[in-house]
């Protein structure tokens, strides 16, 4: 019993570092630009094949680090081209352009790539478990998990002490007296846009290491992210890291119990956490609502 | 009668005969009845949703949870409980409703991006639940082994079961009734206050109207129209699909109603006729017809974000 309640709460440690990783690049996103990005699954995607397709030439770690700054430099692009000019107008525009950028997304993948899932193969010394009673924990999964949280601790730093991550972060706040400061706003949102996109591509990578490829994975990981954010709290980083960990763990350990419950319980959580706490747990009262 | 008034009710008269001759026009045009039904059962859902987007400015983004249980509660009652095709209808009718109320109690204090995220993720929670529970729903293959039957009268009979026209009349006075509801509504002094809350909700606070039950209210009256539309929906089918309930179908209502043009009333309709006439279209000529949905999307959002109507309407006020 022991042992299946670790493995479930490993599995779910494991499953919410996925949904932190998300749920940070859409938090960052919604919390400076007001975009809900429905394309962000679609860009975890697009990370992951786009390590499918590098790793013949430059095996699984050169795809592990070049994949993601290349995802980073398309959302770059797509906030250039499409969703610049939505920032004036009601956030409903920009929901349905990403919403309808989900779709074009995973349809391209499947004329690009194929429908049929895609297995990634990690080097064999992180394939195999660390020891035989606890065979739950590869060093894939504890590499993967390592990665997160070098990311997030790296994504924490950055945004407390570079300039640009202040800038960020005052944005978030009063967007409008930093453009009064002369900053230049539209290229901080840009940046702001890709450095989500580059968590969502670096989350592709990792996944596809574990679950393997398959167009429609995005629109799995999806959902968990946002409730995540409703949870922890909309404009607080910190309480979206809490809550992606949360509904991780609560989710592995229904699945002990009652599995058929794994994923509703996150939604049973966030309705507790709303009539509670209606900001979420670290939400500012003010903040978007 | 003022010119602006008759010019009214002269295109009211022209959508109401377009919409009673439909099966006849339609034909010649290499359309089809069924085409027809289609296209107002998911015209009337996409103006429930637009009564509180268009109407109220409020963004939700998970009535086709509302739409789901509709056409669940539907389903099931003419499964399990009765062989009366208009109780159904009010039976799904009032399980959507009744949901949406609820969950509305819970969210309506949020506003904007936050809003439609909540609504989003509760929306969720029904397709999760119609995926599950598959000894009841039938799960991921959907709810079958219903279907509508034929409206008794007592001493006579209409069989809206297998004749196609029989059957559009029977959803075109549904949806007659319900459209007549939401303008009735529109037009009583709670219309006038949620527009009021639309054009400026702290204004509309400081007048005394209490803006988080009005929300409450016409997130609920929504709720129960979307909620017919999907009882409508499982006769149309005899099938309810899980599909119904995912955001993806919340996406593609709130598209309709953009497309069409959100601050009008008939809109919508006009947004569901080209969509559904479109997606049929292009499901049948190539199979990345997704891309051409999304791209259409996104076209609509950059270039066309009126709507055709508000299109229409603006260039004829210039």
């Amino acid at each position: 019993m022991t042992q299946l309640l670790l493995f479930n709460i490993t599995n779910g440690l494991i499953i919410g570092a996925f949904y932190v990783l998300m749920a940070l690049g859409l938090s960052l996103i919604l919390n400076l630009s007001n975009v809900i990005n429905f394309a962000h699954g679609g860009f975890l995607v697009i990370g992951g094949y786009i390590a499918y397709t590098i790793t013949p030439y430059v095996g699984f770690w050169g795809g592990l680090l070049i994949a993601p700054p290349l995802t980073a430099v398309i959302g770059f692009i797509v906030e250039r081209v499409l969703i610049r000019p939505l920032y004036g107008r009601d956030p409903l525009y920009s929901l349905l352009l990403t919403f309808g950028l989900a779709f074009i997304i995973e349809d391209g993948t499947r004329f690009f790539w194929g429908a049929q899932g895609k297995p990634v193969t990690v080097p064999a010394f992180l394939a195999t478990p660390l020891s035989y009673n606890f065979f739950f924990i590869t060093g894939y999964r504890l590499f993967m998990v390592t990665v997160v949280v070098i990311a997030v601790a790296l994504l924490f730093i950055f945004l407390r002490y570079t300039r640009l991550g202040v800038r960020i972060r005052a944005g978030t706040l009063d967007l409008e007296t930093v453009a009064a400061l002369g900053i230049n706003v539209r290229m901080l949102r840009s940046l702001n846009f890709a450095a989500g996109i580059f968590l969502a591509g670096l989350s592709g990578v990792l996944a596809a290491g574990q679950l393997g490829l398959e167009p429609t994975m995005g629109t799995g990981l999806l959902m968990p992210s946002f409730i995540a954010i409703i949870v922890g709290g909309v404009g607080s980083l910190t309480g979206t890291l809490l809550g992606g960990l949360l509904i991780g763990v609560a989710s592995g350990l229904t699945a002990v119990f009652f599995p058929a419950a794994s994923e509703a319980i996150m939604y049973v959580l966030m309705a507790v956490v709303l009539l509670i706490r209606p900001r979420g747990l670290l939400g500012e009262e003010g903040m978007m609502t | 009668m003022s010119g602006e008034q008759s010019r009214k009710l002269i295109v009211l008269a022209a959508i109401w005969l377009a919409l009673v001759f439909a099966p006849y026009w339609m034909a010649p045009l290499g359309g089809y009845t069924a085409l027809a039904t289609r296209v107002l059962v998911l015209g009337l859902a996409a103006m429930s949703v637009n009564f509180l987007l268009g109407f109220t400015g409020v963004l939700s983004f998970g009535h086709a949870a509302y739409f789901g249980l509709g056409a669940y509660g539907t389903g099931l009652a003419l499964k399990f409980l009765t062989t009366s095709t208009p109780l159904s209808l009010v039976l799904g009718m009032l399980l959507g409703g009744i949901a949406g109320g609820l969950l509305g109690a819970l969210i309506v204090r949020r506003r904007g991006v936050y809003f439609a995220m909540v609504t989003i993720a509760f929306g969720q929670v029904f397709y999760y639940i119609a995926f599950q529970w598959s000894s009841l729903t039938g799960g991921d293959d959907g709810l079958r082994g219903f279907s509508r039957q034929p409206l008794n009268f007592g001493f006579f009979q209409i069989d809206i079961l297998s004749n196609t026209n029989y059957f559009y009349y029977f959803v075109l006075f549904c949806f007659a009734l319900a459209v007549g509801a939401m303008g009735i509504i529109l037009r009583s002094p709670f219309g006038h206050a949620m527009i009021a809350i639309r054009e400026n909700e702290r204004r509309a606070r400081f007048l005394g109207i209490p803006v988080e039950r009005h929300i409450w209210i016409a997130f609920t009256l929504s709720c129960f129209f979307i909620g017919f539309a999907g009882a409508l929906y499982a006769l149309v089918n005899n099938f309810a699909d899980p599909k119904g309930l995912h955001y993806s179908q919340s996406g593609d209502f709130v598209m309709m109603a953009v497309m069409g043009g959100m601050r009008t009333f008939w809109g919508p309709l006009l947004g569901a006729a080209v969509f559904v006439v479109l997606q049929d279209y292009l499901s049948s000529v190539t199979i990345n017809w997704m891309s051409f949905v999304g791209l259409l999307f996104v076209l609509v959002v950059l270039f066309f974000p009126r709507g055709l109507l508000g299109f229409i309407r603006r260039k004829s006020a210039a």
